[in-house]
C-alpha cells in the first residue's frame, strides 16, 4: 500500500513537472539573452487554448500541439518586438501580454462554444509507453507510461543544455545577456540573438501550454495555467538559470504539487494543502535571498540595448 | 523691465501648458487604440461596437446609481494605481499589488470581527491595521531588494502566491466562520465604513482613496522623503552620492506602496463585503493598477483619472455582456492594448522621427 502510494506520487510528480520543465526552459533562453519574460504565464494560456482548438477542429491532437507552438512563438515575438525594438519595460510588456491572454482566451471560449468556464472535451495526445523500461518493476510504473510531453520535456533539457553551453549560438545568447555592448563589439547581432532567444522561449512555453489542455486534461478550462507560468519562472531562478537546474527545481515543485494532490485525495490533513502549494514560492525567495545557495541573474537581464 | 518679466512669466506658463498637453497625448492615443482594437474584436464576432460603447457610457453616466457604482469600481483601482505609481517613482516595480490586497483584506477583516470596540477606535484600528500589515508584506520585498539586491518583481510575484494560499488557508481554516461557506465571520458594525448614499454600495472607502491620492501627492512633492524618493528613482547612484540613503528609501517606498495596495483590500472588506471570502484566484486589481499608473503617468491626479476610466470599463463590461452581447473579457483585451501602447511610448517617438525625416527629405528635394 505504502509502496504503491510512493510510486503513484513519483509518477504524478513527473506528470505535473512536465509543463513546468518546458516553460522554465523557455525562461532560461529568454533571460539568458537578457530579456525578462514574465509573459510565460500568458503564452502558456494562449497556447493551451490553441492546442484545444487545433485538436477540436481537426480531431488530431498533434495539430493542436503545432498550433500551440506556433502561437506561443507568435506571442513571444510580440513581446520581443515591444521589449527589444520599442525598448519598453519588459515587465510591463509581459504584464500586458498576461492580461491580454486571460482576456482573449475567455473571450474566444464564449464566442466559440457559447459557454463560460470550459471547452468541450477534445482528443488528447495519447500516452507513450517506453519499451523495456515499462517492464521493469517500480521504475516502469514511475517512468514507463506517460504523455509524450514528459519525455519531450526531458529530451529538451538535454538539448537545451547542449545548445546553451556547447554551441557557438549558446555562447552568443549568454554573452548578449551578460554584456551586450561587448558582444556587439565583436560583431554579434544583439537584437537578432535576443529575438531568437525570446521566440524560442515562446515555442517552449507553447509546448507547456499544450501539455496542460491536451496532455494533462482533454479540454481547456478558463485560466487553466493558474500561476504555472510563474512557478516555471521560479523554477528557472531556483535552477540558477540553467536547463539542468530548472529540471531539478521543476521536479521538486512537481513533487510538492503531487504531494498536495495525494493528500487531498486521501483526505490527509497532516499539513494544509495550501502550505504545499506555496512551497515553491517560499523556496524561490529563500534561494534568491541566499539562504539556499545563491541565485544571480544574467548581468544585463531586463535591460534594453541601444546600439551606438 | 516689468513688461519683460511678465512676458517671461507668460512664456513659462505657456510652456507648462504645452508640456501638460504633450504628456496627455500618449495616454489618450493609447485609450483610443485600445477602444479601436476592442471594436475590431466585437466586429469580428458580429456585434455592434457603437451600441456596446453606448451601453458602456450609459452604465456609468446614465443614472446616479450607475455613477455611484462606477465609483465603487474605481476605489480599489485608485489604491493599487497609487501603489504602483509610488513604487515607480523610486524606480521600483511593485507587481505584488494583488498579494498586498489580500493581506490588507484578511488583516482588516480579522481586526473587524475579533474585537468589540467603540466606532472611533475600531474603524481606524481595522483600517490602519490592515494597511500596515500589507505595508509590511510589501516592505519585505523592498528589504530584500535593498539589502540583498533581489529583484522586487520576482519577490513580489512569489509573494502574491504566498498571500493567495495563506489567505485561502486562513479563510478555510483558522479564521473560518461556522457553517458551510469558506469565509470569515462578519465584522462588527463598528468597523464598517459608512455608506455615502441612501442606496447602492458607495462608501467612505472612496473618500479614503481620494485622501490617499492627496497624501501621495503631498509626500512626493512637498516633503524631504518625497524628494529623496524621486531622486533615488531618477538615479540611485547620484542620490547616494548626494547623501541620500537609497536602501532606506527603497524599503520605505515599498512599505508605503504596500500600504496603498493593502487599502484596496481593506476597503473591499470594511466597505463592501464585511467579511473575507476564500479567494480562488486574484481579482487582478494589482495588475490593473499597473495599467492605471502607466496611464496616469505615475502622478496621483493621473492615477485617479486612470482608475475612473478603468472603473467605467469594469462596471460597464457586465452590462455590455448582457445588453450588447459582447463577452465582458473584451475589457481585458482593451486594457492590455492600452498598457502595451503606453509602455511602447518609444513607438510614437520612432514614428514622429520618421515623419520629421520624411518631411525634411521632401523639403530638401524642393
Amino acid at each position: 500500500m505504502l509502496i504503491n502510494n510512493i510510486i503513484s506520487l513519483l509518477n504524478t510528480s513527473l506528470r505535473m513537472a512536465a509543463p513546468l520543465i518546458l516553460a522554465a526552459l523557455g525562461g532560461v533562453f529568454s533571460e539568458r539573452s537578457g530579456v525578462i519574460n514574465i509573459a510565460l504565464e500568458g503564452i502558456m494560456l494562449i497556447s493551451a487554448f490553441m492546442a484545444m482548438v487545433g485538436s477540436y477542429l481537426t480531431g488530431n491532437p498533434w495539430i493542436g500541439v503545432l498550433a500551440a507552438v506556433f502561437f506561443g512563438g507568435l506571442v513571444a515575438a510580440v513581446h520581443a518586438f515591444v521589449s527589444i525594438h520599442l525598448k519598453a519595460n519588459q515587465v510591463v510588456s509581459g504584464t500586458a501580454i498576461n492580461i491580454f491572454a486571460a482576456g482573449v482566451t475567455s473571450f474566444m471560449l464564449r464566442v466559440m462554444f457559447e459557454s463560460a468556464g470550459q471547452s468541450p472535451s477534445v482528443t488528447k495526445v495519447k500516452d507513450w509507453t517506453l519499451p523495456i523500461i515499462n517492464d521493469i518493476p517500480i521504475l516502469g510504473d514511475i517512468l514507463g507510461k506517460h504523455t509524450p510531453f514528459v519525455y519531450i520535456s526531458l529530451i529538451l533539457v538535454v538539448f537545451s543544455y547542449w545548445l546553451l553551453f556547447k554551441t557557438p549560438f549558446g555562447l552568443r545568447v549568454r554573452s548578449v545577456g551578460e554584456h551586450p555592448a561587448a558582444a556587439d563589439s565583436v560583431g554579434i547581432n544583439v537584437y537578432k540573438i535576443r529575438y531568437i532567444a525570446v521566440i524560442m522561449s515562446g515555442l517552449f512555453a507553447g509546448l507547456a501550454g499544450a501539455s496542460l489542455s491536451i496532455g494533462l486534461l482533454d479540454l481547456f478550462v478558463e485560466n487553466m495555467t493558474s500561476g504555472r507560468g510563474f512557478i516555471a519562472l521560479a523554477a528557472m531562478i531556483f535552477g540558477k538559470w540553467t536547463p539542468q537546474g530548472a529540471l531539478l527545481a521543476a521536479l521538486l515543485f512537481g513533487f510538492a504539487d503531487a504531494l498536495q494532490m495525494l493528500a487531498q485525495t486521501m483526505g490527509l490533513s497532516f499539513i494544509p494543502r495550501q502550505f504545499l502549494l506555496m512551497a515553491p514560492y517560499i523556496l524561490t525567495i529563500l534561494a534568491l535571498a541566499g539562504v539556499i545557495g545563491s541565485a544571480n541573474p544574467p548581468a544585463a537581464d531586463g535591460e534594453s540595448y541601444e546600439k551606438e | 523691465m516689468a513688461d519683460n518679466d511678465k512676458i517671461v512669466a507668460e512664456k513659462k506658463e505657456e510652456n507648462r501648458y504645452y508640456k501638460w498637453l504633450a504628456s496627455m497625448i500618449i495616454p489618450v492615443l493609447a485609450v483610443i487604440t485600445g477602444l479601436l482594437v476592442g471594436a475590431i474584436f466585437m466586429l469580428a464576432i458580429g456585434r455592434d461596437p457603437v451600441q456596446a460603447y453606448i451601453v458602456l457610457f450609459n452604465s456609468a453616466f446614465g443614472s446616479l446609481n450607475g455613477f455611484a457604482e462606477t465609483l465603487v469600481n474605481t476605489t480599489p483601482l485608485i489604491f493599487t494605481g497609487l501603489a504602483v505609481a509610488f513604487a515607480f517613482r523610486t524606480g521600483l516595480f511593485n507587481i505584488g499589488g494583488d498579494g498586498q490586497f489580500l493581506i490588507g483584506y484578511i488583516a482588516s477583516t480579522w481586526l473587524g470581527f475579533f474585537f468589540q470596540l467603540p466606532l472611533f477606535i475600531h474603524l481606524p484600528l481595522a483600517l490602519l491595521g490592515g494597511m500596515v500589515a500589507a505595508g509590511l508584506w510589501g516592505g519585505f520585498a523592498g528589504l530584500l531588494k535593498a539589502k540583498l539586491g533581489v529583484h522586487e518583481v520576482i519577490t513580489t510575484i512569489m509573494m502574491n502566491y504566498i498571500a493567495l494560499y495563506l489567505v485561502s488557508y486562513l479563510t478555510g481554516g483558522p479564521l473560518k466562520a461556522s457553517g458551510f461557506m469558506p469565509a470569515t465571520p462578519k465584522i462588527a458594525d463598528t468597523a464598517k465604513l459608512m455608506r455615502l448614499l441612501p442606496f447602492g454600495r458607495l462608501n467612505a472607502g472612496f473618500i479614503v482613496a481620494l485622501v490617499a491620492a492627496y497624501i501621495v501627492y503631498y509626500i512626493l512633492w512637498r516633503t524631504t522623503l518625497g524628494y529623496e524618493i524621486r531622486a533615488v528613482g531618477l538615479n540611485p547612484n547620484a542620490a547616494e552620492y548626494g547623501g541620500i540613503k537609497a536602501a532606506r528609501n527603497m524599503i520605505l517606498a515599498m512599505f508605503i506602496s504596500g500600504c496603498l495596495a493593502g487599502l484596496a483590500g481593506v476597503t473591499q472588506s470594511l466597505g463592501l463585503e464585511f467579511r473575507a471570502y476564500q479567494p480562488f484566484g486574484f481579482i487582478g486589481y494589482g495588475f490593473t493598477g499597473i495599467a492605471v499608473a502607466l496611464l496616469g503617468k505615475n502622478h496621483p491626479a493621473g492615477v485617479v483619472l486612470g482608475a475612473f476610466l478603468f472603473g467605467i470599463l469594469q462596471r460597464g463590461s457586465m452590462l455590455m455582456q448582457s445588453i450588447a452581447g459582447v463577452p465582458k473579457e473584451v475589457i481585458e483585451i482593451i486594457q492590455a492594448i492600452i498598457i502595451l501602447f503606453v509602455a511602447a511610448e518609444y513607438l510614437f517617438t520612432l514614428l514622429s522621427n520618421r515623419i520629421k525625416k520624411y518631411r525634411k527629405e521632401t523639403s530638401d528635394v524642393n
